[in-house]
């Protein structure tokens, strides 16, 4: 069976930033921030038409300055968080705001997809998430399957917990932490972990990687020299709680069992140069994405160390008795580790990979040069781990 | 009448008594079985001599089947017959009548003769029987005489017998002083049976217990004699001997033998260990005074060290040859003499006595050999000095040759093989020992090297010039010069070849012809195969790689602690043993030991393979580490300084100078170990590229409003950009064994690192001015070292162009301003 062929979409501007639409579970769609420091920046709304392998796409104006950082409520479709630069009296300062879409923009745009010159609308801000007393903003977080009122934002050496209230219009602190040590120290970037009832975090500076206790702010890991240079992004194993995957400049992407720090439980090393990005998938967990400067997207298997080690397990009252050993015997066999498929679609460093939160199958990536690719698991690959 | 009849029968023999006949007749009389009657026993009635001749029919016969004129002339011929026949007839009645006539009178003659004869034989029997009657009455009256003196002889014996015994314990009491024991002993033996016959009664008794004690006494004399062991060989065989004949257990007397034997050789032993001891104590204190020594000492050395006062290994195996093992040869060939080899007497207990002794012997040597092949294992253990293998080898010689002596002796005896599995042992253990010398020998080396690559490295830093021209490398002048890196390699691999080969020749001690055990088939073919070969110079040249892959892998992340020179160096060093040095290693130990390879053993080329991955991945790593040094620095550059609020560029930036004056020392660093490379012809005026900033066509396109959604890509720009990505640049990838690849790869890096940084900030005018300066810079200088200068321009350009993309201002420098600043220097 074929596979299908990779959609490309190509935006006007450069772009780093690039998110799932996490609350829109039906609908493929993915969120796209756009980088221009002299044309009003913009952020595209991607649908992807399964079935039809059509892109649609609609833009919303985000005046407030170049988007760094893209973050979609879990709770609210229509709303997000974006880190943006915005210059005064030539000084640049990384913020961070909430906003809301607009509702009509579904309807509007599809009538007239070719009107250039139909004026796009903007998009509603519901709160700053000031952060004047702490710095630049790297990243917003959301709480994760959380009811969208809780943030949390890294501003260089600072993690602020943030409520919003008022239907989000309005953001308190309503706790801080902040980063202890020698030199200038700078949050590149986070990560909220959907375990523990979501009272950790995980966050990134330098060559380190912390782990945080939201409930005291206290640290309580710290893996330090994670990477032989600067980490570059993190996530959470979504099924295995202690583990995590962290990636770098040093084109490794490494496996880490929080419990045991010294050692990570395993090292890819397949891009040839900086790991930007890597994402595990949210439902198979053995299936990871990462992506680099190399401008390559790498899918890999990482079966031993997933949370299915022996291939999908099912469950024995669906099974008959022959079928039962059958599977047993089939589940035996040990699987390997393996790169499923490299995607060169890219002629620019991609800097960000996202999943899609609909299509545990199909994947968005984004490079600097503003193209957008979207891509699905090799039918092979899924019907194995499915079947 | 019957006489003629007589005659005839002489002279007419029957007519049809053939032989054939008669064997029948004889036939017919013997078997009892009926018998056909033979066939031609028809009765011929005509035939005129058969027995059955019928004239009638004869006669009718011929009348029926002859003519008349043949009738006549047989009837003539007949009467002829008939005359003839007649004639004979009576000349022999004639003759046997004489013959009749003189037999009568002889047998007249000798009835006279015989008359007298039997007068003469009466006379004889009278007389006959007048003897007997003599001779009877002679016997009868000399009986008493003779039982008498029948008697009187018997009482003579015993009277004799009697003497002999009663004069016996004086007799032995006197051979006894004289020490004629043989004598008594087979005196003794004489009388021993009638003593104990007649032991009932008293007199006898009193003679036996008589005996006895004395017996007990000359026993006791010999068994001390034995003791004492001072006499000859011949008289302690003779006292064996005599103790066996009086019945003194066999057993007994070999334990004994034995026993006083293990003693004497038990006390050489002793003194032996005694040695060992000594020789430990000293060797301690020879330790604890070598330990604050340096730690640059070479392998001669270590064996220097080893305490003069000490006994060598070869001394030590002199001395339990010289004493323990002629020893036991000693005690082995008299045992043998004594217990074994003895001619065999009539003795029925005897007979168990060679077995018995035979295996008492193979015991005692066996353990009294295992006690001195374990002393002499732990002296060989204590030889760790690697220097001269020759004592060892000849120490062994020795120790294995004498052993020979015992097994000459004692044939079916384990020690002498025993002691080859410790030879054999003994070899191992070295091959071993040489290859931890070998091993620590190259670590060692390398911290030399080490130290000779920091020292210049320190001048280096001072000496450099801001101008970035010719670095000096490793031959900063002045001071002592420190080796340069070529000089540093070719002694190191120089060394290395050295001690491989001292120690192939130090090795191959154990197989020259005129050791014994050489023949040996262990030190034929597995020593070489196995030994030699796989364990010690495969082993070693696999231990190189593995430890080049280890500089790799433990500097990788934090940070590392190998100077980036040293895995160059080694790099070099492992693709040397790629191209020629393995196999000349190989070729040179397979001609030395002749190895025959009756085991697969590891292939030249799957070794060459090792040495080049090892070449490759620290070449690699070497590339990273140079690229990652120079990125560190422009990363750094990047992120620290305030793009928006600098001020307009006066100068290069002192950073840039410091990456080219790098990497020109790298560029000469690895100018030095590996070749120039090819490279791409260079445009006539390389240097004077100039950048615009919007050069590309793509951007232009960019910043137009064209403003298309929904369309997947804009087919010009798509086409743009596949023209300027024809070939995807891979960062981290390996490298090429020449300059030119190593430097790209370096320069690759550190102007991506640079791109990726520069895309991270936002810049002012000045800001992208100094960029623009600092690509120029780069530009001029960089160019030179890479393989395709386009690649340089290329990753300038995205430099320069994503700067100005990300400027808030973007009013670019005249070019030719540029120029002039870059010019500057």
């Amino acid at each position: 069976m074929e596979d299908d062929a990779p959609v490309i979409y190509g935006l006007e501007f450069q772009a780093r930033a690039l998110t799932a639409q996490t609350a829109e579970t039906d609908a493929i769609r993915f969120l796209v921030g756009t980088q221009s420091l002299k044309f009003d920046n913009q952020i595209h709304i991607i649908d992807f038409d399964d079935e039809n392998n059509i892109i649609n796409k609609n833009v919303l104006l985000h005046h407030a300055g170049e988007i760094w950082h893209i973050s979609a409520s879990p709770a609210d479709k229509g709303v997000l968080t974006t880190c943006y630069n915005k210059t005064s009296e030539s000084r640049v300062l990384t913020c961070a705001a909430v906003w809301r879409m607009p509702l009509e923009w579904e309807s509007g745009s599809h009538e007239s997809p070719d009107d250039s010159s139909n004026s796009p609308q903007t998009l509603e801000l519901l709160c700053h998430l000031d952060n004047t007393a702490h710095g630049n903003t790297a990243c917003v977080l959301w709480e994760p399957m959380g009811d969208g009122k809780r943030v949390i934002s890294l501003a260089d050496s600072h993690v602020v917990l943030w409520d919003l209230q008022e239907s989000s219009t309005k953001a308190t602190i309503s706790s801080s932490a902040t980063l202890e040590g020698k030199g200038q120290l700078k949050f590149t970037s986070g990560k909220w972990s959907p375990h523990h009832n979501c009272t950790q975090l995980a966050t990134a500076n330098d060559t380190a990687i912390r782990g945080w206790d939201l409930r005291s702010m206290s640290q309580i890991f710290c893996i330090e020299n994670a990477h032989g240079q600067l980490v570059r992004d993190l996530d959470f194993n979504p099924n295995k709680q202690y583990y995590l995957a962290s990636c770098g400049d040093d084109c490794k992407v490494k496996f880490w069992d929080v419990r045991h720090i010294n050692e990570p439980v395993k090292t890819l090393e397949e891009h040839s140069h900086w790991v930007w990005s890597v994402k595990y998938n949210h439902s198979h967990d053995q299936l990871l994405l990462t992506a680099s400067s190399d401008s390559r997207v790498i899918l890999s298997n990482m079966v031993s160390i997933s949370s299915e080690p022996f291939g999908h397990l099912v469950d024995d009252d669906d099974l008959s008795d022959n079928e039962e050993t059958h599977h047993e015997e089939k589940s035996k066999e040990p699987l390997q580790d393996s790169i499923i498929s490299t995607y060169e679609e890219h002629e620019d460093s991609v800097y960000a990979v996202e999943w899609s939160s609909a299509d545990p199958w199909l994947f968005a990536s984004l490079s600097y040069d503003g193209r957008l690719v979207i891509n699905r698991v090799p039918r092979a690959l899924k019907y194995r781990i499915l079947l | 009448g019957s006489l003629s009849v007589n005659c005839w029968a002489v002279n007419y023999p029957p007519p049809n008594s053939s032989p054939g006949r008669k064997r029948r007749l004889l036939r017919l009389y013997y078997s009892s079985g009926p018998e056909p009657p033979p066939q031609q026993q028809e009765p011929e009635p005509c035939d005129i001599n058969g027995a059955h001749f019928d004239p009638e029919i004869y006669l009718n016969k011929l009348r029926k089947e002859c003519s008349l004129a043949e009738l006549m002339d047989q009837e003539s011929c007949m009467v002829k017959q008939i005359r003839s026949l007649d004639s004979d007839m009576q000349t022999l009645v004639y003759e046997n009548y004489n013959k009749f006539i003189s037999a009568t009178d002889t047998i007249r003659k000798m009835k006279n003769d015989f008359k007298k004869m039997e007068d003469e034989m009466d006379c004889l029997s009278t007389n006959m029987s007048a003897i007997t009657e003599f001779s009877a009455r002679i016997s009868g009256t000399l009986q008493d005489q003779h039982t008498q003196i029948t008697k009187l002889s018997g009482v003579h014996t015993l009277l004799r017998k009697l003497q002999f015994l009663f004069e016996l314990p004086a007799r032995l009491n006197k051979c006894l002083e004289l020490q004629a024991y043989a004598q008594a002993v087979s005196s003794h033996r004489r009388a021993r049976c009638v003593l104990q016959q007649y032991s009932h009664m008293p007199s006898f008794r009193g003679i036996q217990d008589d005996c006895h004690a004395i017996m007990e006494r000359l026993a006791h004399q010999l068994r001390q004699k034995f003791r004492d062991g001072g006499t000859s060989a011949k008289e302690l065989s003779e006292c064996v001997e005599l103790l066996l004949q009086l019945e003194e257990p066999a057993e007994e007397l070999c334990d004994k033998f034995l026993s006083h034997a293990q003693t004497r050789l038990e006390e050489d032993l002793r003194s032996l260990e005694a040695e060992l001891k000594d020789s430990t104590v000293t060797n301690v204190s020879g330790d604890s005074a070598r330990n604050p020594s340096s730690p640059s000492e070479t392998l001669m050395s270590i064996h220097l060290i080893s305490p003069a006062s000490r006994a060598d290994i070869l001394e030590f195996i002199d001395r339990g040859c010289n004493e323990f093992v002629s020893n036991l040869c000693l005690v082995i060939a008299s045992y043998q003499e004594l217990f074994i080899n003895r001619p065999q007497e009539g003795n029925l207990a005897f007979k168990n006595i060679p077995q018995m002794a035979n295996s008492k012997l193979h015991l005692f040597v066996d353990s009294l050999a295992s006690k001195y092949f374990s002393l002499v294992e732990r002296r060989i253990q204590e030889e760790k000095g690697v220097g001269d293998n020759s004592l060892l080898v000849r120490a062994l010689d020795r120790f294995h040759r004498r052993l020979q002596a015992v097994s000459k002796l004692l044939p079916g005896s384990a020690v002498p093989s025993q002691g080859t599995e410790i030879v054999i042992q003994a070899a191992r253990e070295r091959i071993k020992q040489y290859l931890s010398a070998l091993q620590s020998f190259y670590l060692e080396s390398l911290t030399d090297i080490r130290q000779a690559l920091a020292a210049p490295r320190l001048s280096v830093g001072g000496t450099n010039t801001a101008g970035g021209g010719v670095h000096t490398g490793a031959c900063t002048p002045g001071k002592e010069a420190p080796p340069s890196l070529p000089e540093l390699l070719s002694s190191l691999s120089n060394s290395i070849l050295n001690q491989i080969k001292s120690v192939l020749a130090s090795v191959h001690l154990f197989t020259t012809k005129d050791i014994t055990f050489s023949n040996k088939p262990y030190f034929r073919g597995e020593f070489c195969s196995h030994g030699v070969r796989e364990g010690l110079v495969v082993s070693f040249i696999k231990f190189i790689c593995q430890s080049s892959r280890n500089f790799c892998e433990s500097a990788g992340d934090r940070g590392g602690s190998t100077p980036p020179v040293l895995l160059l160096l080694l790099s070099r060093l492992c693709l040397d043993y790629e191209t020629s040095t393995i196999s000349y290693i190989l070729t040179l130990t397979d001609e030395q030991f002749l190895v025959m390879h009756q085991s697969p053993v590891t292939a030249v080329t799957a070794l060459c393979e090792e040495a080049r991955e090892a070449a490759q991945k620290l070449l690699n790593h070497y590339v990273k580490v140079q690229g990652l040094i120079i990125s560190q620095m422009l990363r750094k550059s990047v992120e620290t300084r305030d793009w928006v609020n600098t001020i307009e560029p006066r100068n290069v930036r002192a950073v840039m100078k410091r990456v080219v004056e790098d990497t020109t020392s790298i560029d000469v660093q690895v100018g030095l170990l590996y070749e120039e490379g090819v490279r791409k012809a260079h445009s006539s005026d390389s240097s004077k590229r100039t950048f615009s900033v919007y050069s590309s066509s793509r951007q232009q396109i960019r910043y137009a409003p064209s403003y298309t959604p929904s369309a997947p890509m804009d087919t010009n720009l798509l086409s743009n950009i596949h023209k300027l990505f024809s070939e995807r640049i891979d960062i981290f990838s390996p490298v090429e064994f020449n300059k030119v690849s190593v430097l790209t790869g370096i320069i690759k890096i550190s102007l991506k690192t640079f791109l990726e940084c520069v895309r991270l900030r936002t810049f002012g005018r000045y800001g992208l001015q100094q960029i623009q300066v600092d690509c120029h810079y780069l530009q001029m200088y960089l160019w030179r070292f890479v393989s395709d200068e386009n690649l340089v321009h290329f990753l300038l350009d995205e430099i320069v162009g994503s700067a100005a993309h990300r400027c808030l201002d973007p009013s670019p420098m005249e070019q030719s301003v540029i120029e002039v600043i870059c010019e500057r220097g």
